[in-house]
């Protein structure tokens, strides 16, 4: 079977036809460049997204909660992300993680959230200080 | 009433005017950075996705690790950076410009000082711009608002989404709205081709298996008080085909439909705006047509990259200090957008130094040649493999193509896409 992919690596977005992907032997065409080659292999066999989302920050009060002032400060979610590339049929067991989370502050931005993500050898990591 | 003075003070606390107040400060300026918000960061704060950095830092960061960075800068600096304070109004009769501001902490605050850096930056299109009929129920927003809620504040303002406009902050927000749960059911885009990058159409659509609407109009959006679905129209040839429109159903609706930058206090002071950008015009120092005033960032015009954003902004910065060294250009030329290009910023360059440009294109071409001509004779001109309006470009005329211009008596640069 054909398969059909527009090519990312850079803005010209060659279409890309790859043929062979049942027996690992992938075929491209379409490509203007070996990158392109390289972006279907990638994107065909082994796809994968570098996965950024919110983690809830403990003991966080609803804005009504709160008396009067600031809603938004400190704020309710702190931001994180894989440090790597994340294999794409994972990232939503990896987002049930994250959104199970809950951070105590402080928390300094590059901190490890979740080391060794799922057995892949991936952290993931705050993206913000909070104090 | 607080009063104080600056040798220059910065409006906006973003990406722009943190990278403006570093490059005075480090010319041995005194700062100051007026923001309206808690901190600073500006809209990186909410952008949490990656893909920022990687002219500035060689590495693919998100928007607060990207801004992070600067603030630190900025606090081992010796700039005065008010939070919570929103300026009101500048006034620029005097000699030295006053910025009457509104401070959380100490109520007016007079800020004083010989240069202004406008960096306020933009704000979505609504609803409202690009005039889509139907009641007014809950539940319609534009992406950046969504953007916030969801990454900041923690709500996630629906279920069931339509995206209108595939804007790169669009397309984000079907990505965002799909990872916290939501089902995006279309984008919807009234142009023929997508107007955000291709790596967010197959990232954040593709992935998701949501269907991208081209050529296709939203004419309605139903419901009483919460939104109930849209009516979708498709355009061919020019023309709405009513009778090929469909509904979906769905309770949000995101808007992306372009950003337009903030220029509500620079009209006010008298800065003449550029109807191509919306943005000030500005000379080769990006001095604005008011004396001591400047202007960078997405508040001059809207930046695809904050890469580009800073860059822009540090140069400012560095103008604005020589302005106040007393420096002036000696002589400038005027540059025009000629044809294929929408707009070039600045709109004026100065012989004898290296000056950047930036400009957008008209058209989506591959192997496209992009010239310049000073008074009809082509000084440059160099082959770009792919060019789209969604992709800002860059040049930059120096020495060898400009100062043969001393010997013309009315020299001008036209810069074209072919």
């Amino acid at each position: 079977m054909t398969r059909e992919l527009v090519c990312i690596t850079c803005p010209m977005g060659c279409h890309l036809k790859v043929d062979g992907v049942e027996g690992g032997s992938l075929n491209v065409t379409g490509n203007r460049c070996q990158r392109g080659a390289a972006y279907a292999r990638e994107e065909l066999l082994a796809p994968k997204r570098t996965v950024t989302a919110t983690c809830r920050v403990k003991g966080a009060v609803a804005p009504d909660e709160g008396v009067g002032g600031s809603t938004r400060f400190p704020p309710r979610r702190v931001p994180c992300r894989s440090l790597a590339p994340f294999p794409r049929e994972e990232v939503p067991k990896l987002l049930q993680a994250i959104y199970n989370l809950e951070v105590a502050l402080p928390v300094r931005s590059g901190q490890v959230l979740i080391a060794d993500a799922l057995g892949t050898g991936i952290d993931v990591i705050a993206t913000r200080s909070v104090s | 009433m607080k009063e104080l003075d600056f040798d220059a003070v910065v409006i906006g606390g973003g990406a722009a005017g943190m990278a403006a107040a570093l490059e005075l400060d480090a010319r041995g300026k005194t700062v100051a950075v007026v923001e309206r918000e808690e901190s600073l960061g500006g809209i990186l704060m909410q952008c949490i996705h990656n893909g920022f950095g990687l002219i500035e830092f060689d590495q693919e960061l998100s928007g607060p690790e990207f801004a992070e960075r600067f603030e630190k800068r900025v606090a081992e600096s010796r700039i005065a950076a008010f939070c919570r304070t929103t300026v009101i109004e500048i006034d620029v009769a005097g000699e030295l410009k006053t910025l009457i501001c509104a401070s959380a902490e100490v109520g007016v605050l007079r800020l004083r000082s010989r240069a202004v850096v406008l960096a306020m930056g933009c704000r979505e299109r609504n609803r409202g711009n690009v005039r889509i009929p139907g009641s007014r129920p809950a539940g319609i927003y534009t992406a950046g608002l969504a953007q916030r809620l969801v990454n900041i504040e923690g709500y996630i303002p629906g279920k069931d989404i339509v995206v209108i406009g595939s804007g790169d902050i669009g397309l984000i927000m079907a990505r965002r709205m799909s990872w916290v749960g939501c089902a995006v059911h279309a984008v919807v885009e009234i142009l023929p081709y997508p107007s955000g990058i291709t790596r967010n159409i197959v990232q954040c659509l593709h992935d998701f298996d949501i269907p991208l609407h081209l050529a296709h109009l939203t004419t309605k959006i139903y419901g009483k008080s919460r939104v109930e679905g849209v009516e979708i129209t498709p355009i061919e040839n020019g023309a709405l085909r009513s009778e090929k429109a469909f509904d979906i159903p769905c309770d949000t609706v995101l808007l992306s439909v372009g950003l337009v930058p903030e220029n509500e206090l620079s009209r006010k002071a008298g800065v003449e705006i550029n109807p191509m950008t919306s943005g000030a015009s500005v000379d080769s120092t990006m001095m604005t047509s008011v004396p001591g005033v400047f202007a960078c960032g997405n508040v001059l015009h809207v930046h695809d990259l904050v890469d580009y954003v800073v860059e822009e902004s540090r140069r400012a910065g560095a103008f604005a200090a020589n302005w106040l060294e007393g420096r002036r250009p000696k002589a400038e030329i005027r540059v025009k957008a000629g044809s294929n290009v929408r707009y070039v910023n600045p709109g004026r360059v100065e012989p004898g130094r290296e000056n950047k440009l930036y400009l957008r294109s008209l058209v989506v071409k591959n192997d496209a040649l992009l010239e310049a001509k000073l008074n009809n004779r082509v000084v440059r001109s160099s082959k770009k493999s792919h060019v789209q309006p969604s992709e800002m470009m860059t040049l930059v005329l120096g020495p060898s193509e400009l100062d043969v211009a001393g010997a013309l008596a009315d020299p001008i640069i036209e810069i074209s896409i072919l």
